[in-house]
């Protein structure tokens, strides 16, 4: 584990790897949930836990510096359904990148669990980690201008889904009708970092 | 709606409704969002006695145009500009009288890049999240003004500030930004760290709320490849791949993958908020506190 200064309030703690970033993140809730760690933000990402609005980040470093990255805790919260259709327009280029059917690829898909690893890009955009390396995919060389609300797509390691129509480079294998943001809802990000998350298959594939 | 409100007779070039914003969602990919220039904002719902929280007008160089229904109490402030009602010059930066019907007009900034219109009650949209601000880059909040919008306005809970004219920093005529280097400035050759807090730069006229962007020279990275997506915060100095140094503001992403070489004390980011494109801009490199 290293711990980097960001500035005069904030720390950005780097691990080796996705899992451990997730393990470090889970534990660092449980503390602030227990009282012992006082931070405005944590934000968890691809190898890092960034914790903003701290008040005493010296400490804190020399503490996080001298401890051990915890070991995951076993994923025992709730696991968030999607229902989805594998209708994307890359259904096929992804078939023909994993080797197999498009049918097939849904049931992989399906078959998989997920955790959202962190959020980023746009509000309920959640990163969701769980597919074997083997089964990571390019970005498409070209991005679209506009890839529709609910879009279920792949890149690199991780599948997301698309809160709104925006502009997007990853490989879209389905739909879902899941409203993953509503602000008037509580919560309204329906992905939160450690969210257990399985895709449900609707209609024909 | 009621008549307390104002509707919107010319909307400038860019006016939000701004707030504190909405720190704590970092986390779910929310921006902070928030009035760039928060001294200001602070300053001009003090004037006209509402609480700090309180939303105000946030204006990009061309001010805008109001009508409030109800007689209120303004202040504008932040970039300095002519205030006129119904064509009459007013005070800039004290508490002001608007009758009912009549013309608020915030005229263009005489320097500086944002001023801040608080009008007594606050403009009272529905909150999200716990603020009133437009975030440009996720779309929370209302949208920017429009001609004709109308806004409704909560009631006034304290009297105006008895003075004549409130102290304000004047715009920059070089913007200096203090910085403590890191967390990623070992991705930068050793003598690009040095270029970027020894030599001239200036403020890109492509900078918004999002982030203050920079033209002068390019930083050489001595790390190819990609960072994998990690965390940013308020003040972050990212550098894309053409090199040039682009300063986090209020609606920046949450998460990013450009290195970020630097991060500027969070003091100087409201003059930041102010310095018109062409502003010499330094970064001065200084301890951690």
């Amino acid at each position: 584990m290293r711990v980097l200064p960001v500035g005069d309030r904030a720390l950005l703690v780097e691990v080796s790897s996705g899992d451990e970033a997730q393990a470090l993140h889970a534990e660092l809730v449980r503390r602030r949930a227990e009282g012992s760690l006082t931070v405005r933000e944590i934000v968890p990402a691809a190898r890092t836990v960034l914790l903003d609005g701290l008040d005493d980040p010296v400490r804190l470093a020399s503490e996080l510096t001298a401890t051990e990255v915890p070991v995951a805790p076993p994923r025992t919260g709730e696991v968030v359904e999607l229902p989805v259709r594998y209708d994307g327009p890359d259904l096929a280029d992804v078939a023909a990148l994993w080797g197999m059917s498009e049918p097939e690829v849904a049931r992989v898909h399906a078959g998989t669990e997920f955790l959202v690893a962190f959020c980023g890009f746009a509000p309920g955009f959640g990163y969701l980690t769980g597919l074997p390396p083997h089964l990571h995919v390019p970005r498409r060389t070209t991005p679209r201008t506009a890839v529709p609300a609910g879009s279920v797509a792949l890149a690199g390691p991780y599948t997301g889904v698309y809160p709104h129509a925006s502009p997007g480079g990853w490989q879209l294998i389905g739909t879902t009708g899941a409203v993953l943001w509503d602000h008037a809802r509580v919560p309204a990000a329906l992905l939160s970092p450690g969210t257990r998350v399985r895709f449900v298959p609707v209609g024909p594939s | 709606m009621t008549d307390r409100a104002l509707s919107v007779v010319r909307a400038g070039a860019l006016t939000t409704v701004q707030d504190g914003g909405r720190p704590g969602h970092a986390h779910l990919g929310v921006p902070r969002s928030g009035a760039l220039d928060a001294p200001a904002a602070a300053l001009v719902n003090r004037l006209v006695g509402n609480p700090p929280e309180a939303a105000v007008l946030e204006t990009t160089l061309n001010g805008c145009a109001l009508r409030p229904r109800r007689p209120v109490t303004v202040a504008v402030g932040g970039a300095p500009c002519p205030v006129t009602v119904d064509g009459r010059p007013v005070a800039w930066g004290a508490p002001v009288r608007v009758p009912a019907g009549a013309l608020l007009d915030v005229g263009a900034a005489v320097r500086g890049v944002r001023s801040y219109v608080a009008l007594s009650g606050g403009v009272a949209v529905e909150p999200v999240l716990g603020s009133r601000a437009t975030d440009l880059l996720s779309g929370l909040g209302p949208p920017p003004l429009t001609d004709g919008t109308v806004l409704p306005l909560g009631p006034p809970v304290g009297s105006h500030a008895c003075v004549d004219v409130a102290p304000q920093p004047a715009p920059p005529a070089e913007l200096v930004l203090r910085v403590t280097l890191g967390p990623r400035d070992d991705w930068f050759t050793p003598a690009a760290a040095g270029t970027f807090t020894s030599r001239a730069y200036r403020v890109s006229a492509a900078s918004n709320r999002i982030g203050l962007r920079t033209e002068g020279p390019a930083l050489e990275r001595a790390v190819g490849g990609e960072l994998p997506s990690e965390g940013v915060v308020l003040g972050a100095v990212q550098v894309p791949p053409d090199g040039r140094p682009v300063v986090f503001l209020a609606d920046h992403p949450t998460t990013g993958g450009y290195p970020v070489i630097a991060v500027v004390t969070a003091g100087d980011l409201p003059a930041a908020a102010q310095a018109v494109p062409g502003t010499p801009l330094r970064f001065v490199a200084v301890r951690r506190r």
